[in-house]
């Protein structure tokens, strides 16, 4: 058989781009496990945007070029730690950014962990997942923190006696921050009259609802998620329930509104970010960006992106080399590291940083306060 | 609890069970004429609430005109699925036609993602059926008013033509005896299709009160209904339409009064319909309406 000429031309070109891409600096791979579909695509697709941001911004670490290898976990536990395993076993990457929910990480972890790679969850506040563990971090506050932000919102400033809690019992966040809750209220002289609670992809909340309307308690503490929420607080509206709500961070997106309509005004929660808030340069600069990125006020979530990947980059710098232990060092003395989100602080691999609390009001998320730790 | 929140717990639980009967009156026909668990008549009906989705948001069409639009698509699109996925299996083995329906189920929900992507979108409720009545500490929306007589409006419908006219008498026959009804004279493909075509229309008018009632939509938002109608028509006897209305409504009720009565059992409410659907299998296969099935 007779060679072809135009074939043994792509065969050399092919290996002179290879020869050519062994002589540049060989990328640093990060991995990258979102929620891209399913019930927490709304999240994924929030962060991705804020850490594509970050990307933009700084590309290199080391001197090398970043690549992020991207895996959708299908906004599910068993998908999140076979993600982590595929990124370690055949993309070999550096370390692993997310997943996002406490469920999630919590999934995640353990298989990190075995094989000493960090991971760096920007959005999941449960206790447990950095509890024990080498070289799992966090970039985000945990929830003692902001349960006792809420209690104390709630008793404080709402001037509520008492409180009703309803939580998703299938998410680790959920059960997570309606327990600190309920500590911090009742040791602050609150009572909580009703607990009550779903699970992950209910759609009919009229049930506990009408136990909780029974005891007419002065604020619900719904440490709830999409897209279970504002179908929640619809029906709570319609079953003439005029209580305010309270939630935490997983109910600000876009979606609490469009779907929520004129149920959810008025419904405050906790957070982490928001430029009415924004206490660092880093902050005024990231919602300018943003906003003329995308055309809409800057969320959280994106925020928490944009600081964990550029929090990690910056790890990287100071350990002086991707080495597992090295870089795992230098994540939890990272002190001061001024994020969009202000200040932060890795204290035990985990951040210690302020929280927002933002009202819902004529469709839009309105600044209410700030609380340093 | 008292008398007016027991009153309310029973009109949730009619809300609730009416819409799964809605649902299970599809997957029950298409399943007594075939004998083929359609796995895809939730993805089918999430395929429906976004095209009335695109037909109200995107168009701006009425509401009612949506939903006809809608159901007369999605019927097309039964009708496709039986000829392009079914058809070739009708004389293999009946878990051939099982496992082909998951694989058009997982087709449908991946398509929905990839087309529509993954985050939820707001479904409007039209005015008709936001409006609240309340009578004393009693309050229902007319939606809830509506979906029962409307649930009700379909099975007489469907029992009509089933029992009284010539279509329902192949539909019947065929349910027998595909082959004998062939040789007979009788198109058997063109019964089928048009049982698909009703099924899938049924799917669309299910998923669009449901959406209404429960106001988002999503590529996955099938699944559980379609898994609850299948509970609820194993229940009430599947291939039997007022069995499925009957297994729709005693789910409903059943998951209602399990989170009323024992509010920390919430989280149970799937765990129990499932329960009940392994009970039935076990002790009662027929269901609550079954009859022996023809050897």
């Amino acid at each position: 058989m007779r060679a072809r000429p135009w074939l043994c031309g792509l065969l050399a070109l092919v290996m002179a781009l290879a020869a050519g891409g062994a002589l540049a600096a060989e990328p640093i791979r990060i991995g990258l496990v979102l929620p891209l579909t399913g019930g927490s695509a709304a999240y994924g697709e929030m962060c991705l945007m804020g850490i594509r941001l970050a990307q933009a911004q700084k590309a290199q670490a080391l001197g090398r070029p970043v690549e992020l290898v991207l895996l959708d976990n299908k906004s599910d536990k068993v998908e999140s730690s076979n993600a982590a395993n595929r990124l370690i076993q055949r993309d070999k990457v550096v370390a692993i950014l997310g997943p996002l929910s406490s469920s999630e990480a919590l999934a995640a972890a353990p298989v990190a962990e075995a094989a000493g790679v960090p991971l760096v969850a920007a959005w999941a506040t449960n206790p447990l997942v950095t509890q024990g563990r080498a070289y799992i971090f966090r970039t985000c506050f945990i929830d003692p923190f902001q349960g006792g932000v809420a209690a104390n919102f709630a008793f404080n400033h709402l001037k509520a006696k008492t409180a009703a809690v309803l939580f998703d019992v299938a998410r680790d966040y959920s059960v997570g921050l309606a327990n600190f809750f309920k500590k911090s209220f009742a040791s602050l002289g609150g009572q909580v009259a009703i607990t009550a609670q779903y699970s992950e992809g209910d759609q009919d909340f009229s049930a506990q609802l009408l136990a909780i309307k029974a005891k007419n308690p002065d604020v619900i503490y719904l440490p709830g998620y999409l897209p279970e929420e504002p179908l929640l607080v619809r029906q709570a509206r319609e079953l003439g329930i005029t209580a305010p709500f309270l939630s935490g961070d997983a109910a600000q997106s876009d979606e609490l509104i469009k779907i929520g309509g004129p149920a959810v005004e008025g419904l405050y929660f906790t957070t982490h970010f928001d430029e009415g808030g924004a206490t660092t340069a880093q902050g005024r600069m990231y919602a300018q960006a943003y906003r003329q990125a995308h055309g809409k006020a800057p969320d959280a979530l994106g925020a928490l992106g944009f600081d964990a990947y550029l929090l990690l980059l910056d790890a990287l710098e100071r350990a002086g080399s991707t080495e597992a232990p090295g870089l795992a060092k230098a994540l939890d003395t990272t002190r001061g590291f001024a994020g969009v989100c202000g200040l932060t602080d890795i204290v035990g691999h985990d951040a210690v940083k302020p929280a927002v609390i933002l009202q819902v009001k004529e469709g839009k998320f309105v600044f209410v306060a700030t609380v340093n730790p | 609890m008292d008398g007016t929140q027991f009153l309310q717990q029973i009109i949730n639980g009619l809300t609730l069970g009416s819409l799964y009967a809605l649902i299970a009156i599809g997957y029950t026909m298409v399943y007594g004429i075939l004998r083929l668990i359609n796995f895809a008549h939730g993805d089918v009906l999430m395929v429906g609430c976004y095209l009335a989705w695109f037909g109200a948001v995107q168009f701006g069409l009425p509401w009612w005109a949506a939903l006809v639009g809608s159901m007369a698509l999605t019927a097309l699109l039964g009708v496709l699925i039986d000829q392009g996925a079914y058809r070739p299996l009708r004389t293999a083995p009946r878990i051939s036609a099982l496992i082909t329906a998951i694989g058009v189920s997982f087709f449908l929900e991946n398509l929905g993602l990839v087309i529509f992507g993954g985050r939820p979108k707001a479904f409007e409720r039209p005015e008709i059926f936001n409006q609240l009545y309340q009578i004393g500490e009693l309050r229902v929306l007319s939606h809830s008013v509506w979906v029962p007589i409307i649930t009700a409006l379909v099975l007489a419908g469907l029992l009509w033509m089933i029992y009284r006219t010539r279509l329902g008498m192949a539909m019947r026959a065929l349910s027998r005896d595909l082959v004998t009804v062939q040789l007979m004279g009788i198109d058997t493909n063109r019964v089928v299709a048009i049982t698909f075509a009703i099924g899938s229309a049924l799917a669309a008018a299910g998923g669009i009160f449901w959406a209404m009632k429960y106001p988002q939509i999503n590529p996955l938002m099938g699944v559980l209904p379609g898994l609850k109608a299948f509970v609820a028509a194993v229940l009430g006897g599947i291939g039997n339409v007022v069995g499925a209305v009957l297994g729709g409504l005693v789910l409903g009720f059943c998951e209602i009064m399990l989170v009323a009565l024992w509010p920390e059992m919430a989280g149970y409410r799937d765990a129990l319909a499932f329960v009940l659907l392994i009970g039935f299998l076990l002790f009662r296969p027929t269901g609550i309406l079954g009859q022996e099935l023809p050897s």
